[in-house]
């Protein structure tokens, strides 16, 4: 502050807009955009979601995309397609159109068993480029992430990644993309206003699934390309699975989870008999993978994995932003913790100060009482 | 073996805190910091070079006070280190930024693997990595939690899924993105804070690598932010305090409709 008035300095200022919505009330400040736009913008048109497969199976993520692509397309008055790329994948093409899709392009190779970034963003830029959607959502899972993020560059369009909110101006049919930043501290709205597609990474959980109908009719239309496409100076040697339950976290209704306070590996035996009664799954905060306790496929937080299941239960967490972040959109946070001023317990919707060695088991019995 | 390793000064966004005042977000005394992710690219980065020989050079995108962090890197091993700054870069968004890091890559020409961190922890998007990869039109591995090996102009890697891990062959020149699981980062050495202090860091601006003026900065960001906002604060819970048995009976009666 210079004599009273706010002076910004140029060199350090990055164009982050956060002045302009602390000043609005004064239309103080005004950042001037002038910037190329898509040419022949208006033909854009229509809402794609691409599918991620693992497998040859339709991962449910892409049906919560679905969801929210319809209520999207709805809004815009156009068509949803989905883009299904794998090897022996037609058939996953009519679950898609069950689940909202008006049409599903659909690229068979067995080059594409496995998600490789090359051959795979160079065929969903090709079918952009023939067919002009306005919109395309991605799942925010590691391949998806790594694969859009080619696509956006070969386009040169916007990208935003792990919207939380998806929304449309329907008069001027642009998307509102809202998402958090600043480690989950702030939300940002973000427009991809002047060009198309307008792409955006959702995170699993984060939208509700599409609901099935199995009398939904929908064009499938199978695309074949040259050799050339199919071309990748990467390939998958090996795949491996360390989950070492059969419940994927992710996937999750109710998870236990448990940090640093476990003390050790044989400890989260005692969370896994809770998450039996509950039908969950086991997590573990970073700490407690570090230690070695747990595989880092269970690890919830910014390093781990984002969950989002109707209950979550903290074990001995003591609730770093590291870890909120993975876990602080749950329906029902519950925490037990021997420290009456840890941070989780400022998020949690039940908590209960006291020895988890004693409270687990404890709760473990009644709640096999009660179910 | 030249490794260029890409590094971003960020606020801590741990530090970061809602002032429930004002409902604004309070930066003052936040620290600025290397991105955490990137304290482990630059850590494989000298791994590599101590294991097959060669040197790092280390880059960054930036306002001036960035030269902080690539300091830190050359304290830790990376041997030359390269400030791209101009007013003009401002408001890039990861399309830009992506754009900008290249064409300064492709000003030091020659390297055979571009190591990133998976993503900033103040913008959380994890773009920048694949898209300068992209832009170089090079191949990518991300979520890295162990190089195998480096042999025959390729390198053998295993990334990150959700399910466990994969392991990828990829010929060189790649770009990979690693996660924390690689390795520990080592500290400062002395000698290496005194080769810091007086080392000489280049500096570029957009015409010394030969940017686009309409692909950097505001003009080549097709995203933008139309406004920040705080999350509604979510209400303070129900913490019961007790005799073990009192206090979980509480606790299963109080989510009674739920289990059912």
């Amino acid at each position: 502050m210079v004599d009273k008035k706010a002076v910004i300095d140029l060199d350090k200022c990055t164009l982050c807009s956060s002045c302009v919505e602390a000043c609005r009330k004064f239309c103080a400040i005004e950042i001037v955009r002038t910037t190329t736009q898509t040419p022949d913008i208006e033909k854009y048109k229509g809402v794609w979601v691409f599918a991620e497969q693992r497998k040859g199976v339709v991962q449910s993520v892409t049906y919560e995309l679905l969801g929210k692509a319809r209520d999207l397309g709805g809004k815009l008055k156009v068509e949803v397609a989905c883009v299904l790329l794998g090897h022996n994948i037609k058939e996953k093409a009519q679950d898609l159109i069950a689940r909202g899709a008006d049409k599903v392009y659909v690229v068979d190779n067995p080059k594409l068993e496995h998600l490789l970034e090359e051959p795979y963003a160079r065929i969903v830029t090709n079918l952009i480029r023939k067919h002009r959607p306005e919109i395309l959502l991605c799942p925010a899972t590691s391949m998806g992430r790594s694969v859009i993020s080619r696509i956006a560059v070969q386009l040169r369009v916007g990208l935003t990644a792990d919207c939380t909110g998806l929304d449309v101006n329907a008069d001027e049919r642009y998307l509102m993309q809202t998402r958090p930043a600043f480690g989950g501290n702030i939300m940002a709205t973000i427009l991809s206003k002047h060009h198309r597609p307008q792409l955006a990474t959702v995170r699993h959980k984060v939208m509700k699934e599409a609901a099935v109908d199995l009398k939904r009719k929908g064009a499938v239309e199978v695309v074949e390309f040259d050799k050339s496409f199919f071309i990748s100076r990467a390939k998958v040697l090996n795949v491996v699975d360390e989950v070492i339950s059969t419940v994927n976290i992710a996937e999750a209704n109710v998870i236990v989870s448990g940090g640093r306070a476990m003390g050790g590996a044989e400890n989260f035996k005692m969370l896994e008999e809770l998450a039996k009664v509950l039908n969950g799954a086991v997590g573990a905060s970073r700490a407690a993978v570090d230690e070695g306790w747990m595989p880092y496929s269970h690890q919830v937080g910014q390093t781990g994995k984002t969950v989002c299941p109707t209950i979550y239960i903290a074990c001995g967490i003591s609730g770093q932003i590291q870890h909120l972040v993975g876990m602080q959109s749950s329906d029902i946070i519950i925490a037990i913790n021997r420290d009456p001023s840890a941070p989780i317990f400022n998020i949690a919707n039940y908590g209960i100060v006291g020895d988890l060695f004693e409270i687990i088991p404890l709760l473990t019995k009644r709640l096999k009482e009660v179910l | 073996m030249n490794i260029i390793v890409c590094v971003k000064q960020v606020p801590d966004t741990s530090e970061v805190r809602i002032d429930p005042a004002t409902n604004n977000l309070v930066r003052d005394g936040v620290k600025s910091i290397v991105n955490p992710f990137d304290a482990y690219a630059i850590e494989e980065g000298v791994r590599l070079k101590e294991k097959f020989g060669g040197k790092v050079i280390v880059l960054t995108m930036g306002p001036p006070q960035a030269e902080t962090v690539l300091r830190e890197a050359i304290a830790l091993g990376c041997d030359e280190a390269v400030l791209v700054s101009d007013r003009a870069f401002a408001g890039s968004d990861t399309l830009a930024t992506s754009y900008t890091l290249s064409k300064a890559i492709e000003k030091i020409k020659d390297y055979d693997v571009i190591i990133c961190g998976k993503q900033a922890i103040d913008g959380d998007t994890a773009q920048v990595g694949p898209g300068i990869a992209a832009t170089l039109d090079i191949p990518q591995i991300t979520y890295v939690r162990k190089i195998e090996d480096i042999k025959d102009g390729t390198i053998t890697a295993e990334r990150s899924t959700e399910e466990g891990y994969e392991v990828v062959e990829t010929k060189l020149p790649c770009l990979m993105t690693v996660v924390k699981e690689i390795n520990t980062p080592r500290l400062p050495s002395l000698k290496g804070k005194i080769k810091a202090k007086s080392a000489v860091i280049q500096t570029w601006k957009a015409a010394d690598i030969g940017a686009e003026e309409n692909r950097i900065g505001l003009k080549g960001s097709p995203t933008w932010v139309l406004k920040i906002f705080i999350p509604p604060p979510k209400p303070k819970g129900k913490i019961f305090e007790g005799e073990g048995q009192h206090v979980v009976d509480q606790l299963v009666d109080s989510l009674k409709g739920l289990l059912h």
